[in-house]
């Protein structure tokens, strides 16, 4: 007896930090996405290597992707199908702009129920704010058990899932009923790479916007592209009441950013006495790159 | 009503260290809110901690105590934080940015409805006025804290939701005990009336200590070694020095080669490529099989004896001297400038 599972991994699109330029932040404080370098989350990543793990363990279950964000973050379900993903559903609506984690969340959880997957896999947290809360948030949404910095999903015991934590000084091995919320960590194996052939299937694969838009992609015969369709799903489709979603539904407001100015090259030379050293760590500390 | 409460996590019959320095700051902060300072504890066998925590100024302490609640699970411990904080209706409430605090926090936040801020490194009390609206909040929680890998650093608010909460990273606030305990009292919580068998469904199979796997290319400070460590027990040293920065230890070739550090360890050509926020070269001459895999980093600090050593060229301060001395001067002056 083989079972089947429905997993959904919760991926976001995020600017690479590491490549963060002047224009990274809007005058109201909330992040300038269009100006940054877009990529996969990487924990995000491992949490879909789980979910595709599953797969191969129990054939005929189905792995779907569900990113919240503009049309551009229609290259997540892309890049999910390329990995062997069978699918996913890209929420966005102006309506969910501005959303902190807790805005997020409810968007996140009104789509969830509308899938009904077994499993929920999401990586940690993600690389642009790195607050750890979208998983859990979810999870109390839905009123699902959590098991968050999981590094690897070892299989179903029963009707349970087992799932094994990495924590600072340890390891934990839980076991959890589903449905279940599972945040994954970067211990946890690497995702495996994109695969030739669903390269080939799935680059055609576009929301009905990027269609609009996409003036060279019209040679597809009408077929195809219905076929490779990726859905795009707004407020009015996972329902809720619109207080909880974006600005009004985010109760943090950001009051204020500074930039970190990283200075050019230009070696100093010190001394290996302890004023010099006193000194550079002080430094270290006031541009926040140490404490 | 419109106290500070903090969480305070227990490990292994210890108070975990980010608890302490959590009541620490809460007191300060009260003194600028004139209100008290709450302890929430939850655990098996946990009421023995009181005097611990009146010492840390703890004005009231909550309790809740079950034999089901020796090792921390997400669902009966949320459930209980959530009872207490919705009963009590604190102004602000803190936990710990640690694994159970980053699993606790968010659920809690969410049940609540109230705005939560992860891995503060400060926070401060504060005006704000609503630009639109003209609103204004006396007395809100500036809960400050990099963002964007650490590029910005955000002053994040809430100003409507009750509690104000944050998570705080271990060792960014100072631990001080009160030279006199504070005469607090206890509050027992009945735990039985809140808990629900649903609360059990999740169950701890196994637990152990196990070390962390090598994790150089996500750390962001790293201080990496060379040839010019000179052996093995040398590399303690920077090790020490990690330990006290968050770092993760890395190695170049040569280091790796003569035995001083494991191979996972290796940066460079035919090991990992890294772009720390800090990177720190003890030993390491410079060759370019090297610097191609960390010369990207956003600071870079060269140690080495030789002043015509090629790293000092591309680092953003040269240190020419002996490891030795400079390693345990960091370390020392580490100590004495964290809060």
């Amino acid at each position: 007896m083989t079972k089947k599972l429905k997993i959904v991994v919760l991926a976001k699109q995020v600017p690479d930090t590491r490549n963060v330029g002047k224009n990274a932040m809007k005058e109201d404080g909330t992040v300038n996405r269009a100006a940054l370098p877009a990529i996969f989350n990487p924990e995000d990543m491992n949490a879909l290597e789980q979910a595709l793990r599953l797969k191969d363990r129990f054939p005929g279950s189905e792995v779907l992707l569900l990113t919240m964000g503009p049309s551009r973050a229609a290259e997540i379900i892309r890049e999910g199908y390329y990995r062997g993903a069978d699918g996913g559903v890209l929420l966005t609506d102006r309506k969910f702009a501005g959303a902190d984690t807790l805005a997020t969340s409810y968007a996140l959880s009104m789509a969830i129920r509308k899938i009904g997957p077994d499993i929920i896999i999401a990586g940690r947290q993600a690389i642009d704010g790195d607050t750890a809360q979208v998983g859990p948030q979810v999870a109390e949404k839905l009123n699902y058990p959590q098991v968050t910095y999981a590094e690897d999903i070892t299989g179903l015991d029963g009707d349970k899932l087992v799932v094994k934590r990495r924590l600072e000084r340890g390891v934990e091995t839980v076991k959890t009923p589903l449905p279940a919320v599972i945040t994954v960590h970067a211990t946890a194996p690497e995702c495996r790479p994109r695969h030739a052939k669903h390269l080939m299937k799935y680059k055609h694969a576009r929301t009905f916007t990027e269609e609009q838009d996409n003036e060279h992609n019209s040679y597809l015969p009408i077929e195809a592209k219905a076929n490779l369709r990726i859905p795009e799903w707004g407020v009015a489709d996972v329902g809720g009441d619109e207080i909880h979603y974006g600005l009004s539904g985010s109760p943090t407001k950001v009051k204020k950013i500074e930039n970190i100015v990283h200075q050019a090259k230009e070696s100093k030379i010190l001394t290996s006495s302890f004023e010099d050293i006193d000194s550079l760590i002080k430094e270290l500390f006031s541009s926040h790159t140490i404490g | 009503m419109n106290n500070i409460f903090i969480y305070i996590e227990t490990e292994e019959g210890k108070i975990a260290d980010v608890s302490l320095e959590l009541l620490t700051k809460a007191r300060s902060l009260a003194k600028e809110l004139s209100c008290e300072v709450e302890a929430l504890i939850i655990g098996d066998n946990v009421a023995q901690h009181k005097d611990e925590l009146f010492k840390y100024g703890a004005q009231t302490i909550h309790v809740a105590e079950d034999k089901r609640l020796k090792h921390y699970l997400t669902l009966p411990f949320s459930s209980i934080v959530i009872t207490v904080l919705k009963k009590e209706n604190p102004q602000i409430a803190l936990f710990g940015a640690t694994s159970v605090g980053r699993d606790l926090a968010p659920r809690v936040s969410s049940a609540l409805v109230s705005g939560l801020t992860a891995d503060c490194t400060s926070l401060e009390i504060g005006d704000h006025k609503e630009v639109k609206s003209g609103k204004e909040y006396k007395n809100l929680l500036y809960q400050i804290r990099p963002a964007f890998g650490g590029n910005i650093i955000a002053t994040i608010i809430n100003p409507d939701c009750r509690p104000q909460m944050a998570t705080v990273r271990e060792g960014v606030m100072k631990k001080e005990a009160l030279e006199v305990a504070v005469k607090g009292k206890v509050k027992v919580i009945d735990s039985a009336a809140i808990l629900k068998d649903e609360d059990f469904v999740v169950e701890i199979i196994e637990r152990h200590i196990e070390e962390r796997k090598i994790d150089i290319k996500g750390s962001p400070v790293i201080i990496a070694g060379g040839f010019g460590v000179g052996s093995k027990e040398n590399f303690k040293l920077l090790y020490d020095l990690a330990a006290v920065l968050g770092a993760e230890v890395g190695a170049s070739r040569a280091a790796v080669d003569a035995g001083f550090a494991e191979s996972a360890r290796q940066i460079g050509q035919t090991g990992v490529t890294v772009r720390p926020k800090l990177y720190i070269a003890v030993g390491i001459s410079g060759q370019i099989q090297h610097t191609a895999g960390m010369d990207q980093s956003a600071m870079i600090i060269s140690i080495n004896n030789d002043p015509a050593a090629p790293i000092h060229q591309i680092a953003d301060y040269a240190i020419v001297g002996d490891l030795n001395e400079i390693i345990p001067r960091m370390i020392k002056s580490y100590k004495l400038n964290s809060k």
